[in-house]
């Protein structure tokens, strides 16, 4: 007998045992009734397992809990990201013995599903969690609701109490996959430990294709317990007749696309995250600067077409640009690209693109005609479509060329004349200047981190104010380094996501705009930067108040701030951030705006994390802002000024 | 609009509850469900019946095509389709009622499957509006026919003629 692969050794051999070893460890082996059993003295390295195996084309043993582990190492999973306890042990010990995937701890199981949510978002990769049963799993619904309604690909294992005590209230149990079934694109009991590694491999396949999802993987522990063992192969097929989400559209969708496209007199495309999500950003580039029309893109899909590239106007809907919103209302034709017309982007759907013709491309059938009816609908991959689309553009315009002289570009100068009106009047100020001795804008913090980053940073946001303004004010013009969550709006999601970005790109500028609202509602997770050595930096827009909230009491309830302010007791957050091992800095004039944010993004705080506490005038509000129940051209545009007929 | 969907799904549980689910969360109404295993025991076949215009029928298919087991969905009421509903009522019937129940019993082509001194149990299969006309036909009988008991099996349908459902 040898074994060269991996440079490991045989030692020594005493009868049915075999001694094996290398420089890091050694351990011994014994063969079995045809099957082999590892015992390791020190080290705990699965590749020998794996090795060993294949080199005796023997089938190996695993008990449950070593299974799934083993089967998430032969998926790639680099983190899991979770929380121990009482029905999760023999998983736990599973991860104990091997090195392959780093488990990070964090200190609330939400906490690790929007750590595994941000990792996902920025790396294109699935987020794995693991948490315990009861109230493990149900402290992880909201992240798992946050990573739904933005179809981020994530598999969340959930311990769960042994199988012959499911049902009868036992501690920590909970039913999570009834729990959490309205939230997940698809969810797994297992009833037997063998089919693990089938579970496995599906879970993945159902998170990561199609339009991706959360899927969660309920795990009763006694299917988990190291005593019994069960033969290991993840190579083996699954079937999966029920689910084959579409890929390739419609060809003649695709022409009549177009068609419409080059007849357009004001088209405007409408691009969502589903073309992050299908990593279509090349093929989006190209067709947008062939058709030379404007890109308007919502929360969701900011940095698939460059912010700063002159065919952007921005971010659409409820606090989108005045000129995208415009667009949007005077376009004759809306080429929506994996967006799915979300109430915060049509206001009153009725009035929504009057004049227009509308193009939707989806992955998700059920997304085509749901709020907005289309005329032309293509269902498919978004690399595929706008690919096809591109392709299809090129033969349409050379076949129209030979008979017609315009091309699309003076076809849409009077278009560009209106837009580049608008932006004029009324676009987003992005030269704001400090007033020295006046409170701090938001929108100029948000400026200023943009400028201190060069644009180049991967920024998380929380929910409200803070992160409309990083919406408006920070210029992606990359996709994958906008983080937030869009659909649930979960206060709580920031920092935690920036983490999970922080440990899917190392070395990464990573920033979090928060508010101090959102910001307390995940803080506990500072100590988990600190095990980690996570530098992430926190700019947090202080205003004192919940600021959205407060900012529709001014605006729709004669300024009656019920419950949306906490001034008297707020903590004094450089102290709290020191005391997690961290550094802080206040800033509360705007002449000293600049020195703190390049300080925080300094060579001497490159490895540690800063908090950033940005005091800013707590009176100011978000425009412009969509007037409820009209059109998109109905905005607030200041606290005293609106457009549109309403 | 009335719709009778007819779902095929993989057999495993928890399918039943996510398809529940489903309409209890997108606010969609239920008006029967019938479930059971098919020839094919992987298989199980759903009949639903629901409401709503066009738009929500659409969207209600799509929303169930998306479950990852469902494996295919069909409106039977878009086209030619058969659609049979059983119904079991007991009914107190003393005297004169008991030739009466007897007599619209044999006129729906109704089956009287449990006697005693005073009940009748009436078995009828047809169409639900068939099944609507026979309680509302005993129930005018007078005073003395009492329905004490009324069970409906919600609907089963087919498409007529080629139109089949398969994986």
């Amino acid at each position: 007998m040898s074994i060269t692969a991996n440079k490991w050794q045989l030692n020594d051999e005493d009868g049915d045992f075999f001694y094996i070893g290398n420089s890091e460890c050694e351990g011994r082996f014994r063969r079995d009734d045809g099957y082999v059993h590892l015992v390791f003295r020190q080290g705990r390295k699965s590749a020998l397992l794996i090795q060993v195996f294949r080199d005796w084309n023997m089938t190996e043993m695993l008990s449950g809990g070593d299974m799934l582990i083993r089967s998430l190492q032969d998926e790639g999973v680099e983190y899991i990201f979770g929380y121990p306890g009482g029905s999760a042990l023999h998983i736990y010990d599973a991860i104990f013995r091997q090195q392959k995937i780093e488990h990070i701890l964090v200190r609330h199981e939400q906490a690790a599903t929007h750590m595994a949510d941000g990792y996902a978002r920025s790396t294109g990769q699935p987020g794995v969690v693991l948490v315990t049963s009861g109230p493990g799993a149900t402290n992880a619904i909201t992240g798992i609701a946050t990573a739904y309604m933005d179809s981020i690909p994530m598999v969340v294992i959930a311990g769960q109490v042994p199988r012959d005590l499911i049902g009868t209230d036992a501690f920590q149990e909970t039913d999570m996959v009834g729990i959490s079934r309205p939230v997940v694109k698809h969810s797994f009991m297992v009833r037997d430990a063998s089919e693990i590694p089938g579970i496995v491999k599906k879970a993945f396949h159902i998170a990561t294709t199609g339009r991706p999802g959360p899927v969660v993987i309920d795990v009763p522990k006694d299917t988990t317990d190291p005593a019994e063992t069960f033969e290991y192969d993840y190579s083996k097929p699954f079937s999966l007749r029920s689910y084959r989400p579409a890929y390739e559209g419609d060809m003649d969708q695709v022409k009549a696309a177009v068609a419409a496209i080059l007849e357009a007199k004001r088209p405007v495309f409408y691009v969502g995250g589903g073309v992050i999500q299908a990593n279509a950003k090349e093929s989006l580039r190209a067709l947008v600067r062939a058709v030379g029309a404007p890109v308007a893109s919502t929360l969701m899909g900011l940095g698939a077409y460059p912010g700063t590239d002159e065919l952007s106007l921005g971010m659409l809907g409820m606090h989108g640009t005045y000129e995208a919103n415009m667009a949007m209302d005077e376009t004759d034709l809306v080429i929506a690209l994996g967006a799915r017309f979300d109430d915060r982007v049509t206001n009153n759907p009725d009035k929504f693109s009057p004049k227009a013709k509308i193009i939707h491309m989806d992955i998700d059938p059920a997304s085509i005609n749901k709020i907005v009816d289309s005329q032309i609908a293509l269902v498919g991959d978004g690399q595929w479509v706008i690919e096809a689309i591109w392709s299809e553009y090129q033969t349409q315009l050379k076949q129209r060329s030979a008979h017609q002289t315009d091309s699309q570009a003076e076809q849409l100068s009077d278009w560009w004349q209106q837009l580049n009106g608008w932006r004029k009047d009324h676009g987003l100020n992005h030269n704001l200047k400090p007033e020295p001795g006046k409170a701090i804008l938001p929108q100029l913090a948000v400026q200023t981190l943009y400028r201190v980053t060069k644009g180049d940073a991967f920024v998380s946001s929380d929910v409200g104010q803070h992160q409309m303004f990083a919406a408006q004010y920070y210029h992606f013009d990359e996709p994958r380094r906008w983080i937030n969550s869009g659909g649930l709006g979960t206060m709580g999601f920031g920092l935690p996501a920036a983490m999970g970005v922080q440990m899917g790109s190392p070395g990464a500028v990573v920033a979090c705009v928060t508010g101090e609202g959102s910001f307390m509602m995940n803080m506990q997770e500072l100590s988990t930067c600190l095990q980690y050595g996570l530098p992430i930096k926190i700019i947090n827009l202080n205003n004192q108040a919940l600021g959205m909230v407060k900012q529709w009491q001014d605006m729709q309830y004669g300024g009656r701030h019920s419950q949306s302010s906490y001034s008297d007791s707020l903590p004094d957050f450089k102290t709290l951030v020191e005391a997690f091992g961290h550094v802080g800095i206040k800033v509360s004039d705007a002449s000293e705006l600049d020195a703190a944010m390049e300080w925080a993004f300094s060579e001497e705080n490159k490895n540690r994390l800063v908090f950033v506490d940005v005091w800013v005038d707590p009176h100011e509000h978000v425009y412009p802002m969509a007037i409820k129940g009209g059109a998109m051209r109905d905005m607030i545009l200041s606290k005293t000024q609106t457009s549109g007929g309403a | 609009m009335r719709a009778i969907l007819a779902v095929l799904l993989e057999n495993e549980a928890g399918a039943l509850s996510r398809v529940v689910g489903l309409f209890a969360q997108r606010h969609y109404n239920i008006e029967t469900l019938t479930v059971a295993p098919t020839e094919d025991l992987t298989l199980s076949r759903l009949t639903l019946t629901t409401t709503g215009d066009e738009d929500r029928i659409a969207q209600i298919i799509k929303q169930l095509d998306k479950l990852v087991e469902v494996i295919s969905v069909i409106n039977l009421c878009s086209d030619e389709h058969v659609e049979r509903e059983l119904l079991l009522v007991k009914v107190r019937a003393e005297g004169e009622a008991r030739q009466e129940v007897k007599r619209s019993a044999d006129i729906f082509r109704g089956q009287i499957i449990d006697v005693t001194s005073d009940t009748y149990t009436v078995q009828l299969v047809g169409p639900s509006n068939k099944l609507d006309a026979f309680i509302l036909a005993i129930g005018e009988n007078g005073a003395e026919v009492t329905i004490l008991e009324v069970v409906r099996s919600g609907v089963s349908g087919m498409g007529r003629g080629n139109r089949v459902l398969s994986v």
